[in-house]
C-alpha cells in the first residue's frame, strides 16, 4: 500500500528525534503506518486492522474516533503491544526513530509507562482492586529503583497532580472505596508516575457521569498544557474530539476513513462516514443542514463488504464503490479521506 | 468484627452439639453394644448385665442422651474402658501425629497445587495447561488407600527406601503425607487454575502489564494474591475432608494418629475415645473454617467481617 505523508509532519519534515532530546512541538513523536493486526478466535480469523496510519505530534493530542468494532482500541494498544493473545502485527510503529513492531520484548517493557503512559476505559476494573492505590501509582518508581521514602513523597504529589484531594488520607485506600472520577484520576496519576512523553487513553470518561467526565477533561487538557503530554485520545464521543484533539483520525471497519485537523473533519467532513457521526451529535455540526443519521449496523470487520466497507450504508456509494476500496488520499491540503466521491461530500 | 465472631462461635457450638448428638445416635444403634464387645464371647449374661449397668446403659435412651450431653458441656468425655484414663487424654495424646501427617500433607498440597495451578493457569487452553489439568483429573480419579498400597509396595517393599508402617522419625512421615496430599493436591491445582486464569484476563493485569512490569511480576503482584482467595477458601472447607481422609491413610500406613485411635475404638465399641475424637476434630473444622474467612479478609479489602441483617 502506498503511503502518504501524515499530516502531523512538521514543516522541517524531519524525523522523530532520538531518544532524549525533546522533539519540537509538532514534531511527530510517533507514527503508525500501514498497521494490520488479524485476530484468529476459534475458527474465524480477520485483519481487524487494516493498514491504519497516523501519528502524534509532541504535545500534541490525536483523536480516534468510529463506532464500536472499529479498531480504535486495537490500534491504540497495538503501539505498547497490548494485544489479545495470538494477534499478529504488521506495519511499522515507529516511536523516538525506532520501529516498536520489531523491538525485543525487552525495549517493549521498557517504553511502557516509562515513554508511553496508558489510561483504560474502567477504572474500577483496571485497578487492582486489592492494592491500595498509592502502592500502584509507585509500582513502577520502585520497580525503578527508587527508594522508600522518595516514592511515598512522589506518589502523593501525583495523586495531588490529579486533582486528588488530601492525597495523604487517600494514599492507603482501595479502589472501591473511591467515586469513580477519583478512581479515573488515580489511573492518570499512575499513568504519569513514569514521566512518560505520550499517554494512550482509552475512552477515559466513559465510564463516569457527565459532570465529571467534563472535570477528567480538563484535567487532562491541563496535564497536556503543563507538561507538554502529547496524547493519543480514544473516544466514540466527537463532543469531547471536538475538545481535546488537534487532528482526529476516523475509523470504520478497521481501516481510516478521514484524517485531519479536528475542527476542519468534524465540521467540514470529507467522507460521508464522518458526515453522518457528527450529524448524530448536534452540538458538533455546527449546520446540520442534511439531518441523516447512520443506518444499519457497522461493519464486522471479520467479514468486511467489499470494495469501500462503508458501502452498504453510504447515501453517495456508486458502483465503483462497491467495487474498488478507495486509498487514503490528500484531497486538500491536510487533510486525507478514503472515499471515492470525498470532493462531493457537503456538510 | 465483634458481631461476626460472636455469630461463629453461637454457629460452633450448634456444629458441635450436632456432631455430639449425631455420634450418640449412631453409636446406640450400630450393632453389638460396648459390654457385649468389651467382655469377649464368654461372658455370662450376668457379667453383661452388670457391666451395663455400671456404664449407666441401662438406663433410658434420653436420660443417657442428657447426662452425657452435660458431661460433655463440662468437658468430660468419661473414661476410655479399653485404656482406662480419660478419654480425652487418650485422644489429645494421638493428636499431635494427626496434626503433624495433615499439616505435611496441606503444605505439600499447597506447594503441588499452586505450582500446577500457576502452570495451567497462566496461559488458559494452552497445550500445558491442557496437560497439567488431565494430569490432576488424574489425580483427582485414583483413590488414595489404592496409592497408599502402590507407594507401600513400590517404595517400601520393592526399593526399601522408606519405612512402609508406624511413626517417630521423618522417613515415616514421607508416604502418608504424600499420599495424603494427593487428592488436595488436585483440588488445590483446580481452584487456583480457574482463579489464576481468571485473574490472568482482568483488567488491571493489562494495566500492570502497561506499567512495564516483566510477566513474571504481573504474575507475583497482581495474579497469584488475587486468586488466592477461592484457594483459602476450599482448603479451609477441605482441611475437615482431609482430617477424614487421614483416619483412612493412618490405618493404611499405621500411623499413630488419631484416626488409627478412632478405627480402633470404634471396632472395640470404645464409645468415650469415638466421642472425645469426634469432638475434637470438629472442633478443628470450625476453628479451620474461621481462619479461612478471616485470612480472606485479609486478603481482599473487599471482604466485610461484619455480616449484614
Ligand atoms: N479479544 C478479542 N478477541 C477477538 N476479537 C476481538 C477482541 N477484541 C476486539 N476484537 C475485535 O476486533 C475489532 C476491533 O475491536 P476494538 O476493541 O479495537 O474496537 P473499538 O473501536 O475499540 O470499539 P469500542 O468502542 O467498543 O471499544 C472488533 O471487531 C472486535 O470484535
Ligand atoms: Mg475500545
Amino acid at each position: 500500500m502506498t503511503e502518504k505523508p501524515l499530516s502531523t509532519v512538521a514543516a522541517s519534515g524531519s524525523p522523530a528525534s532520538g531518544a532524549g532530546a525533546a522533539p519540537a512541538p509538532g514534531a511527530p513523536l510517533l507514527q503508525v503506518e500501514d498497521l494490520e493486526v488479524v485476530l484468529s478466535t476459534g475458527s474465524v480469523t480477520g485483519r481487524v486492522i487494516d493498514g491504519v496510519s497516523f501519528g502524534v505530534g509532541a504535545g500534541r493530542t490525536t483523536g480516534l474516533i468510529g463506532e464500536s468494532g472499529s479498531g480504535k482500541t486495537m490500534s491504540a494498544m497495538s503501539i505498547v503491544r497490548l494485544l489479545p493473545d495470538g494477534a499478529e502485527t504488521s506495519g511499522r510503529i515507529v516511536w523516538r526513530s525506532q520501529n516498536l513492531l520489531d523491538a525485543p520484548r525487552r525495549r517493549i517493557r521498557e517504553v511502557r509507562g516509562r515513554e508511553i503512559g496508558v489510561i483504560f476505559q474502567d477504572p474500577l476494573a483496571a485497578l487492582n482492586p486489592i492494592q491500595p492505590i498509592g502502592k500502584q501509582v509507585g509500582e513502577i518508581l520502585r520497580r525503578g529503583g527508587m527508594a522508600r521514602q522518595d516514592v511515598h513523597a512522589r506518589v502523593l504529589e501525583l495523586l495531588g497532580r490529579a486533582g486528588i484531594p488530601d492525597p495523604e488520607q487517600r494514599v492507603d485506600v482501595y479502589p472501591h472505596e473511591l467515586s469513580g472520577g477519583l478512581r479515573q484520576r488515580v489511573m492518570i496519576a499512575m499513568a504519569l508516575a513514569g514521566e512518560p512523553q505520550l499517554i494512550i487513553a482509552d475512552e477515559p470518561t466513559t465510564a463516569l457521569d457527565v459532570t465529571t467526565q467534563a472535570r477528567i477533561l480538563r484535567l487532562l487538557a491541563d496535564l497536556r498544557h503543563q507538561e507538554g503530554l502529547a496524547m493519543l485520545l480514544v473516544s466514540h464521543d466527537l463532543r469531547v474530539m471536538a475538545h481535546v484533539a488537534d487532528e482526529v483520525v476516523v475509523m470504520y471497519a478497521g481501516r481510516v476513513a478521514e484524517r485531519g485537523p479536528a475542527r476542519e473533519v468534524l465540521e467540514r467532513p470529507r467522507h460521508p462516514y464522518t458526515r453522518a457521526l457528527a450529524n448524530n451529535v448536534p452540538a458538533v455540526s455546527t449546520k446540520t443542514a442534511i439531518a441523516e443519521p447512520l443506518q444499519g449496523a457497522p461493519a464486522n470487520p471479520f467479514d468486511r463488504p467489499s470494495g469501500c466497507a462503508f458501502h452498504p450504508r453510504c447515501p453517495l456509494a456508486v458502483e465503483r464503490c462497491r467495487t474498488e476500496k478507495p486509498e487514503l488520499r490528500e484531497v486538500e491540503p491536510g487533510r486525507f479521506s478514503a472515499c471515492h466521491r470525498a470532493t462531493e461530500v457537503a456538510p | 468484627m465483634t458481631y461476626y465472631l460472636v455469630k461463629r462461635l453461637a454457629i460452633g457450638l450448634l456444629t458441635i452439639w450436632g456432631v455430639v448428638t449425631a455420634v450418640f445416635v449412631v453409636i446406640r444403634f450400630a450393632p453389638g453394644d460396648q459390654a457385649t464387645v468389651a467382655l469377649g464371647p464368654d461372658a455370662t449374661v450376668e457379667q453383661v448385665e452388670a457391666l451395663r449397668h455400671s456404664l449407666g446403659l441401662d438406663r433410658p435412651l434420653l436420660v443417657q442422651y442428657f447426662s452425657y450431653l452435660g458431661d460433655v458441656a463440662a468437658l468430660d468425655f468419661g473414661e476410655s474402658y479399653r485404656y482406662g484414663r480419660p478419654a480425652m487424654q487418650a485422644v489429645l495424646e494421638r493428636f499431635p501425629a494427626t496434626v503433624t501427617l495433615t499439616l505435611t500433607a496441606t503444605v505439600i498440597a499447597l506447594i503441588a497445587g499452586l505450582l500446577l495451578g500457576v502452570l495451567a493457569g497462566q496461559r488458559p487452553g494452552s497445550l500445558l495447561d491442557r496437560a497439567v489439568s488431565t494430569f490432576t483429573l488424574g489425580l483427582q480419579a485414583v483413590p488414595p488407600f489404592w496409592v497408599g498400597i502402590m507407594f507401600i509396595l513400590v517404595f517400601a517393599l520393592q526399593f526399601r527406601m522408606l519405612p512402609s508402617a508406624g511413626g517417630g522419625s521423618p522417613a515415616h512421615l514421607v508416604l502418608p503425607a504424600v499420599t495424603l496430599s494427593i487428592p488436595f493436591t488436585a483440588l488445590v491445582a483446580r481452584i487456583s487454575r480457574s482463579g489464576i486464569a481468571e485473574a490472568m484476563g482482568e483488567a488491571y493485569v493489562q494495566t500492570a502489564r502497561s506499567k512495564g512490569l516483566t510477566e513474571r511480576s504481573v504474575l507475583s503482584g497482581h495474579v497469584l494474591k488475587n486468586s488466592l482467595i477461592p484457594v483459602v477458601t476450599v482448603v479451609g472447607l477441605q482441611l475437615g475432608n482431609l482430617l477424614g481422609g487421614a483416619v483412612v491413610i493412618e490405618t493404611v500406613f499405621a500411623w499413630p494418629g488419631l484416626g488409627s485411635l478412632l478405627v480402633s475404638a470404634v471396632g472395640n465399641r470404645d464409645f468415650a475415645v469415638v466421642q472425645a475424637a469426634t469432638v475434637l476434630i470438629a472442633l478443628c473444622v470450625i476453628v479451620l473454617n474461621l481462619t479461612a474467612d478471616i485470612v480472606n479478609a485479609k486478603l481482599d479489602p473487599r471482604i466485610r467481617l461484619e455480616a449484614p441483617r
